[in-house]
């Protein structure tokens, strides 16, 4: 079979498993809707922008910690020694990466919808705001991927998966949040060009590092 | 020289310029020491031998005592010139991030018991955490202005160029301190090879 077809196979897999197995899901979003009522309890609806922005990402970081986390911890040893005979680490990789960002996409964009039903959104322009949490998530998941991937080889203890991601977070989340506090005030796209091209090289950097340096990880 | 020799009066720095000799070469050294952990990660990772995962691990250290240094320095010098040992700006915010991912970094090779696994992802995660450090410290702050010297239009080392007597202390106690860096390094290598060799003669 084809490289492209076995990475489409495994990401319909993966898509499958989920479907299957909605409790997961209904988790995840759980997760996410709880922390939003802690910030709404703490803050009532007087919220000002700084924090509405800072506080959106900070939600998202953890749900999206919380549900990338998973990808390899929640495999069988089994399951892992059947891939690695049967898969290149490059293509199981670049799927766990596809598919956590589409579950992110998905999952923040659950959270900004009830984000911005219980603190009124400021965001003067939705398309760029949207677009900053497109490339937002494709960076996270990939980030988040490959240190879920170093921790199921390191112990298995999700705790690790902040320990050792936050830090390697700080400048992706940093770009996200200056750029999406340009899109909140409404800022043309043409003055965030910048934060636009920094962003999009970080996801391309990242997935190239990752896709560079998985094999070594999978390799027992 | 570096505490005696002559050097620009400038206002509000005075003698506080000094602290270029020890601050700004000690984050130089360090730089170069993570970037060396950074190499022997890749080399650990093609070939696979001992010895290039413990100078990895070493310099990572020496590093981190030499950020921890420069960060000190730099709070005595700031509390003298901006007021305040910590202010919120992207220069300080690059050393404590720096300093997290490397934090990360030991508890990473602390969680591993099994030698070559620790290795091996010890050296992906440097590997990947020195990739960060760089685009946090040298790209994402040119993108804002900053109070420290040599950013946003403060007077920076190019100013100070201008007085070779400066320069001719600088480069050396940058050499200076990675040679520094290099031999503390390179005694705790010896040493955990000789704690190696004891520990295979020992049954």
């Amino acid at each position: 079979m084809q490289e492209s077809a076995k990475l489409i196979r495994l990401i319909r897999h993966e898509l499958l498993l989920e479907w299957k197995n909605k409790q997961a899901f209904t988790s995840l979003v759980v997760y996410a809707l709880a922390s939003l009522f802690i910030a709404y309890l703490a803050f009532r609806s007087q919220m000002p922008v700084v924090a509405w922005n800072a506080l959106f990402w900070l939600i998202t970081l953890f749900a999206a910690t919380n549900a990338v986390a998973r990808s390899f911890l929640q495999e069988s040893r089994g399951l892992q020694f059947y891939y690695y005979t049967l898969l290149n680490p490059r293509t199981v990789i670049l799927a766990k990466t596809v598919y956590n960002t589409l579950l992110l996409i998905v999952l923040s964009g659950l959270n900004y919808f009830f984000y911005s039903l219980l603190f009124p959104s400021p965001v003067a322009d939705t398309f760029q705001f949207l677009l900053v949490l497109l490339l937002g998530c494709t960076g996270l998941a990939t980030i988040l991927t490959l240190v879920s991937g170093i921790v199921s080889r390191a112990s298995g203890n999700a705790a690790l998966v902040a320990i050792l991601g936050f830090p390697l977070l700080f400048p992706l989340l940093l770009t996200l949040i200056r750029f999406s506090s340009n899109a909140i005030e409404g800022f043309s796209l043409q003055d965030s060009m910048d934060y636009l091209l920094i962003l999009v090289s970080l996801d391309l950097m990242i997935l190239s590092l990752s896709f560079l340096l998985f094999p070594y990880l999978w390799r027992e | 020289m570096g505490f005696l020799g002559p050097v620009p009066a400038m206002p509000i720095l005075h003698e506080t310029i000094r602290n270029l000799y020890f601050h700004v070469t000690m984050w130089m050294g360090m730089l170069i020491l993570l970037l060396v952990n950074a190499i022997c990660g890749i080399i650990y990772l093609s070939n696979g031998k001992w010895y290039y995962d413990v100078v990895a691990d070493e310099c990572a250290r020496v590093g981190m005592v030499f950020a921890t240094a420069g960060l000190i320095t730099g709070m005595v010098w700031a509390n003298y010139t901006w007021g305040a040992p910590w202010v919120n700006d992207p220069q300080l915010n690059g050393a404590a991030a720096t300093m997290l991912l490397y934090a990360a970094y030991f508890i990473l090779r602390g969680a591993v018991p099994d030698e070559n696994k620790k290795a091996r992802l010890a050296a992906v995660y440097g590997i990947f955490a020195f990739v960060m450090m760089f685009v946090f410290i040298m790209v994402l702050p040119k993108m804002t202005d900053s109070l420290h010297p040599g950013k946003g239009g403060n007077p920076g080392f190019n100013k100070y160029d201008l007085d070779s007597n400066m320069r001719s202390v600088f480069y050396p106690a940058v050499i200076g301190w990675t040679l520094l860096g290099t031999w503390m390094m390179s005694l705790r290598v010896r040493y955990r090879k000789l704690e190696r060799i004891i520990e295979e003669q020992e049954p």
